[in-house]
């Protein structure tokens, strides 16, 4: 008796001390680039140090992490948090009641007084009530150029989009490729809505995508960008990559004049050791109407069942937001924080450019934010078909955008 | 007093019994699972499903859809040249090692190799040789055409023959062996008799051998034909659907449609569409199969 009592007793404390000691937390992500997983680390660097620990659960391409997220935490096996771009991607999760609620985090934080634009927050609040942690600000307005290339053909480095068309047929001829573009849909149709963001006027991306007229959609200005498009296709039919990383790559040897891609793209050059306005230049909303496209990442948690490791996405959620993980994290990605009020003395040249556009609101929304995950795909389909295929005219091309737009909810 | 007879239910109770998982099986997993997908495919589906009801909507966007028709188009491509083509290499090269030839062993393991391959690897493999700066085109150049042009994975109008070429390298050696067992399954009377009589061996072949072999061709179509409705793999290691989207295929289309755009609804109707396709075949087929054999 007294024994069975004893071994009870001895079972009670080791699990009293298996309470108090930290929890094993997987996060899942798609950072898997050299300057993402350099990013990733400075969290579960911060994550660790509280004496939790971070479980990576990598997969690489977002086109292939969501459905396997998905279907785990649909599935009954979620894990402690995972990574989205924010916006209408997780939206159906929330409404199952599938994801955890953090608004009396945010609460307690006061995220709604530190993060800037708060047009972020609004993205993860559904009801009012807040559901994902925003970490950083990721804008796809970027031209990112090669100086080497344009300084070994003779040329001027571009600094506008009309600059740059003009100075492709030189670069061709010194054996370059003018314009770095991986085969994927994602990046040709980002690459347009670049375009059709910078190349006329603003009230048109948001009459698309916003308003989804198809009548706009038809209409001269966006005939405009898929001419703007049909260029660039011409331009990057050499570019055979796939990811983007690789076409960035081809930007950072030289082998391109250049890439319209997101900032993201920083953290490659950031690992190769270029150096802005030295190796390298960069030009938001490419050069012609400058301003930053505010969409980015998040953390969401699902809802779990064992206290501890719901102490553990508490724990984890504070410290994402927290300024000195902001800082270390943004700078080796080379996105923007969600923090209006640290000091990021330490950015390069591209940063404060974007720090700037940051200051004086010259903003628009994301499409994640504006349209669904299907429309998006549909868009992808399109562009992916239009850049691989020459004989696609632009105003074949429009007429399909404008069918999808039209059907677009 | 006469005994009851006993009620036909409960007869042979062991053997309904052990019935009862395979039955249960048959009926939840497979008939419940086409059903459930068949509903849903009228609602509004987007990550989860949900009972959202929008009628033929999801079947109307499909068929608006050009990715779906050049699916389906690339599959009936595809499906019909695979068929014709395998069955023909196939029992052709059966037909020739069944003239007794020497190292018939080692020519039948090397032709059926490719067939423990993996649709990845064959399609990696493939999308390297099909490359035009490794592969055979490159080769052709260096022994001095260089004008040679062979890329059809480069090519959207031609590139779903270069699927085309990885699938038969696979599958051929399966009909091959298949074919083979069902030769050597022929009493050697019949050739003895077709030969006293002085009929070619062509004509003992296509008249009289194939015929004998039906079971044997029954089997081979089987495999090959939902080889090539569920179409998937291969493609998605060799051009994954491109260039651009010169060669998806249904079960693709499917596959992104439910986990990419996050819009099952849309899914659910594409693989509604595929079940009834494949339906349209083999009912017709089934009862002429086995409808009469009840009968006769």
């Amino acid at each position: 008796m007294k024994l069975v009592s004893k071994l009870l007793c001895a079972t009670a404390l080791v699990g009293a001390a298996g309470a108090a000691n930290a929890t094993d937390l997987e996060v899942m992500h798609w950072w898997t680039s050299g300057g993402e997983a350099a990013a990733v680390a400075e969290f579960a660097k911060a994550f660790d140090a509280t004496g939790h620990k971070w479980i990576d659960g990598a997969i690489a391409g977002g086109e292939n992490a969501r459905p396997v997220m998905v279907s785990r935490i649909t599935g009954g096996d979620p894990m402690g948090a995972f990574q989205f771009n924010h916006g209408r991607q997780a939206e159906e999760l929330i409404e199952a009641g599938l994801l955890r609620d953090l608004t009396d985090i945010a609460e307690a934080e006061g995220w709604m007084d530190v993060v800037n634009p708060t047009t972020l927050l609004d993205a993860c609040t559904l009801d009012g009530r807040i559901y994902c942690a925003p970490v950083n600000i990721h804008s796809w307005q970027w031209l990112w150029l090669s100086r080497g290339a344009y300084e070994g053909a003779g040329l001027d480095v571009p600094t506008n989009w009309a600059e740059f068309v003009a100075a492709a047929p030189a670069l061709k001829e010194a054996g370059k490729i003018p314009l770095a573009m991986g085969q994927q849909g994602w990046q040709q149709s980002g690459a347009f809505n670049v375009m059709m963001a910078s190349l006329v006027p603003q009230d048109i991306f948001m009459a698309v995508y916003d308003g989804k007229d198809a009548e706009v959609a038809a209409g001269p200005e966006v005939a405009e960008v898929f001419a703007a498009a049909a260029a660039a296709r011409d331009m990057s039919a050499k570019s055979t990559v796939q990811n983007w990383n690789d076409a960035t790559n081809l930007v950072i040897t030289d082998e391109a004049g250049g890439q319209i891609m997101g900032d993201w793209a920083q953290g490659e050059f950031a690992v190769a050791e270029k150096v802005a306005g030295e190796d390298y230049e960069c030009l938001p909303g490419l050069g012609t109407n400058e301003f930053l496209g505010v969409g980015g990442d998040a953390f969401y948690f699902p809802v779990l069942d064992d206290e501890e490791q719901i102490a553990a996405q508490t724990e984890l959620a504070k410290l994402l937001l927290s300024p000195p993980v902001q800082v270390a994290f943004n700078l080796a990605k080379g996105s923007l924080p969600v923090r209006g009020d640290i000091d990021l003395s330490a950015a390069n040249d591209c940063m404060q450019k974007g720090l700037a556009l940051l200051a004086e609101d010259k903003l628009l929304p994301e499409t994640n934010l504006l349209i669904t995950q299907d429309t998006t795909t549909q868009i992808n389909t399109l562009f992916t078909e239009f850049f691989a295929d020459s004989s696609i005219t632009a105003e074949a091309a429009q007429a399909e955008f404008a069918e999808i737009i039209a059907k677009a909810e | 007093m006469a005994t009851e007879r006993p009620n036909p239910l409960f007869r042979n109770k062991t053997a309904k019994v052990a019935a009862i998982p395979m039955i249960a099986t048959a009926l939840i997993v497979f008939i419940g699972g086409t059903v459930w997908t068949i509903v849903y495919s009228f609602t509004k589906s987007g990550l989860l499903p949900r009972l959202k009801w929008v009628g033929l909507d999801q079947y109307e966007r499909l068929w608006d859809s050009k990715r779906w028709l050049i699916s389906i188009e690339n599959l009936a491509i595809y499906g019909f040249l695979m068929l014709v083509l395998v069955f023909v290499i196939g029992f052709v090269l059966a037909a020739l090692i069944d003239q007794k030839i020497r190292f018939e062993n080692t020519i039948r393991t090397v032709i059926l190799y490719p067939y423990a391959m993996s649709f990845v690897v064959t399609g990696l493999v493939w999308q390297w040789i099909l490359n035009p700066e490794f592969g055979v085109q490159s080769i052709v150049r260096g022994l001095g055409w260089e004008s040679f042009t062979f890329d059809p994975l480069y090519n959207a109008s031609i590139a779903i023959y270069g699927v085309l070429i990885a699938g038969l390298w696979q599958g051929t050696g399966l009909v091959m062996v298949l074919m083979l067992a069902g030769l050597r399954g022929i009493d050697q009377d019949v050739w003895k008799a077709s030969r006293v009589d002085g009929i070619p061996a062509w004509k003992t072949y296509l008249f009289i051998v194939i015929p004998m072999m039906r079971p044997v061709f029954v089997t081979a179509l089987v495999i090959v034909v939902t080889g090539i409705v569920k179409l998937y793999d291969l493609i998605v290691a060799q051009t994954g659907g491109g260039p651009g989207i010169a060669t998806e295929v249904p079960a693709k289309y499917v596959y992104d449609m439910m986990f990419q755009s996050q819009n099952l609804g849309q899914g659910f109707a594409a693989s509604t569409m595929m079940l009834l396709t494949v339906a349209i075949f083999i009912v017709p087929w089934a009862i002429m199969e086995f409808g009469g054999k009840k009968r006769g």
